[in-house]
């Protein structure tokens, strides 16, 4: 909806002559865009309004940068303003002086707890012997998931067994980490409502019991309005050491984040981007920032780009393209290169106006299809690769044989490729890069 | 109509909304004959923090500011009314309780993103079933999520129900033909089938569910009967998104709205029901085997305004 709010801002700037400075009117105009843009984004009515008087205040009277419009400056301050409120802090998890440290999670039911904690169990382990154990004994076959997931990444999970209190289980489960050289416990907590007393009162238990070195909040990127109310009631009654997001590969805007921010002031760790279990990733306010306006999640592609791509095959690949002589080859190198990055359609999903489901379907982004058209391409000669031209009928039907695929499909991926081809030329021409970066406001 | 104990129920359920509206609408209005801005302004505070989004709010607050004139409205309950009024006109249209015919095979789907209650509502619509008198079985179309087949079998005891499934990450396509088969064999009850949560942005999932329908159709004519998609009354405007595409990808034909013994509205189901006609046909309000509910738009709305 609010894909181009720096569109829609633009709009209302364009009416204004007075560039140079933001005044009063204009930046009231343009807030008003972005109380809605905030609000449709679920991030708290009381936070937003906060929110937009302090970014006035910081707005009227600042100078408009040469190089942008008024609209994209007050974006940008809004933007590093959303950045400032939300990050400053290191992701890291403190363990504190006691062996085992026990990190416990905590949150409603759903927010995703028994995966993050399989998920958190994953990434210590690197450095850590972690230890997991479920004190969740209301929801049916909740030990039996944990233990699956504990046993799929190796770590050790504590088996209740007969017993039946959760305060007992954890404590038993620190004892036997502590007897077995565990040097992390992570504790699964139940899923509760923050106003069950009942359930509420137990969480304490457990937090005298054990003496956590983190408590964690689990929180469903998702959540509504609801989300200040519940993160408070959390935090007042067993306190909460940092928060982890969860969710965040759907294409909700996660207003959540700055409202939690905003109430318990305790920083944001990680992300939960996905089912897998290695999808954790440290959380970037400033991405955080740009989705929460509806910018989408250019940064994360990035630098997931910059991550997985062989910087040599990147030379190679950029040197081709400048040359115009993109071949065949390079497309397939390409397409290594995007597999490595993961499935196609995460990396899609991040490009901003891309992550409607429409458009991901008319681009097909299946893995499979990848794995036929290396074939296609491994099944041509060097001549064939570097000059597509000379593929006639008779090399296209050998070319289908040998790769176990059909003439059509091998004509699909020629299409493909002279699309692709033509589109490269675009950037390599003058203004080509600067055409495309229009499209994003910073 | 429902019981006295379920209004009390739901109305506990929605207390805060309930004190918070009622509250600020009665401080705003005491002494105060004229609307002004501060008032509407107020007012729309109360339903965007109902989840009801900033758009939608706005439509509606000005909707209402039209519907009257401002000498006639005096005092909060005349606001209340028309506000009401307006909410449940929007439910109302598309008001639509499941009605499951005796003696014939009926196939319902519950789909929904993680975490939003598939299982537990599905335990919980068995037990509702079984109390009609329906006879219901359980599929575990759920390969995924580690033992989610064991969850669904547990409720599956619970309200002496079989389930069918197969092995984790057997393909949940083959676990609802299995299913059908025993339509074939004569099997004329419900079948609830589970199916993994999925965000709505995985395509390849999508297409997952896509074929699970597909079998269940080509073994079934006219099944499935309903798709339920189980929606978190704690989830803010996503649940529009969510909604829109379950319903033109998958075909959903009802909600089920669960944890509404939170303290979260659930006010979003209202904008579904204005931009996609789509019915609410249950409420989730508690984790026990009897905390389902038939859904009623008066009384959805009068828990939240009375």
């Amino acid at each position: 909806m609010f894909e181009n709010l720096a569109d829609k801002l633009e709009s209302i700037f364009k009416k204004l002559k007075g560039r140079g400075v933001l005044n009063e009117q204009n930046v009231n105009d343009a807030l008003k865009e972005i109380r809605m843009a905030l609000l449709e984004a679920d991030v708290n009515f009381k936070v937003v309004k906060d929110f937009i008087e302090d970014v006035r205040l910081r707005a009227i009277g600042s100078e408009v940068l040469d190089s942008i419009t008024p609209g994209q400056q007050v974006v940008k301050i809004v933007h590093e303003r959303l950045v400032e409120l939300m990050g400053g802090f290191s992701a890291n998890i403190k363990f504190g002086a006691r062996i085992p440290a026990a990190i416990m999670l905590v949150g409603l039911q759903g927010c995703g707890k028994t995966t993050t904690a399989a998920k958190l169990a994953r990434l210590l382990s690197k450095e850590k012997r972690v230890y997991l154990v479920s004190a969740d004994v209301y929801r049916p076959a909740a030990m039996e998931q944990l233990a699956v997931l504990g046993a799929q990444i190796n770590a050790g999970v504590f088996a209740a067994g007969s017993l039946k209190d959760p305060v007992e289980i954890c404590a038993r489960a620190l004892d036997e980490a502590k007897k077995e050289g565990y040097e992390v416990v992570i504790i699964d907590t139940a899923g509760r409502l923050h106003i069950d007393d009942l359930l509420m009162a137990e969480l304490r238990k457990i937090k005298e019991k054990v003496n956590p070195a983190e408590i964690i909040y689990v929180a469903d990127s998702m959540t509504g309005q609801d989300a200040v109310n519940v993160g408070n009631k959390f935090n007042e009654l067993i306190g909460i050491d940092g928060v982890i997001m969860t969710k965040m590969d759907g294409d909700a805007r996660g207003g959540a984040a700055l409202s939690l921010k905003a109430v318990i002031g305790k920083p944001i760790k990680f992300v939960g981007m996905g089912e897998k279990i290695d999808a954790l990733e440290v959380f970037h306010p400033e991405r955080m920032a740009s989705r929460i306006l509806g910018m989408g999640d250019i940064l994360s592609l990035v630098e997931k780009a910059q991550a997985t791509f062989d910087e040599k095959a990147s030379l190679q690949l950029e040197k081709s393209i400048r040359k115009n002589n993109f071949s065949l080859e390079d497309f397939r190198n390409q397409l290594t290169q995007i597999k490595k990055m993961g499935p196609l359609k995460d990396i899609l999903g991040m490009i901003p106006g891309l992550g409607k489901m429409k458009s991901l379907k008319d681009m097909q982004p299946d893995d499979n299809e990848l794995v036929k058209v290396t074939a296609i391409i491994d099944s041509m000669t060097k001549k064939e690769r570097y000059n597509y031209l000379i593929l006639d009928g008779r090399r296209r039907k050998r070319i289908a044989l040998g790769s176990g695929t059909s003439v059509q499909d091998v004509n699909r991926l020629l299409k493909n490729y002279v699309d692709i081809k033509k589109m490269m030329k675009k950037i390599t021409q003058k203004d080509g890069i600067k055409s495309l970066r229009r499209n994003f406001p910073f | 109509m429902v019981s006295d104990s379920f209004v009390e129920k739901l109305k506990t359920g929605l207390t805060k909304t309930r004190a918070a509206l009622t509250k600020n609408l009665d401080n705003l209005v005491f002494g105060k004959k004229v609307l002004d801005r501060e008032l509407f302004g107020k007012l729309e505070e109360l339903l965007i923090t109902a989840d009801m989004g900033p758009q939608f709010t706005s439509d509606l607050i000005n909707d209402v500011k039209e519907r009257i004139s401002r000498n006639e409205l005096a005092n909060a309950t005349q606001i209340k009314n028309i506000l009401r009024e307006r909410m449940i006109a929007i439910l109302g249209q598309i008001a639509n309780p499941l009605t499951i015919p005796e003696g014939q095979p009926f196939v319902i789907m519950a789909i929904g993103v993680n975490g939003s209650g598939k299982t537990t509502t599905i335990g919980k619509l068995a037990n509702l079933l079984r109390n009609a008198g329906h006879e219901v079985m359980l599929v575990a179309a759920d390969t995924f999520r580690a033992a989610a087949i064991e969850q669904l079998e547990v409720w599956g005891s619970r309200v002496q129900s079989p389930v069918i499934k197969q092995k984790i990450n057997a393909d949940p396509a083959a676990v609802v033909f299995d299913a059908l088969m025993r339509v074939k064999a004569g099997y004329r009850g419900v079948i609830i089938v589970d199916t993994a949560g999925r965000l709505h942005t995985r395509v390849n999932l999508m297409e997952e569910l896509k074929k699970i329908k597909r079998v269940i159709s080509k073994e079934l004519l006219g099944a499935p009967h309903e798709i339920l998609l189980v929606l978190d009354a704690t989830t803010g405007q996503n649940a529009v998104i969510q909604a829109k595409i379950f319903k033109e990808e998958i075909g959903a034909s009802g909600i089920v709205l669960t944890k509404l013994d939170g303290t979260a509205k659930g006010g979003v189901v209202i904008r579904i029901a204005s931009e996609l006609a789509l019915p609410v046909r249950y409420i989730g309000v508690g984790e026990g085997l009897n905390d389902l509910r038939v859904f009623e738009s008066q009384t959805f709305v009068a828990a939240l305004l009375e």
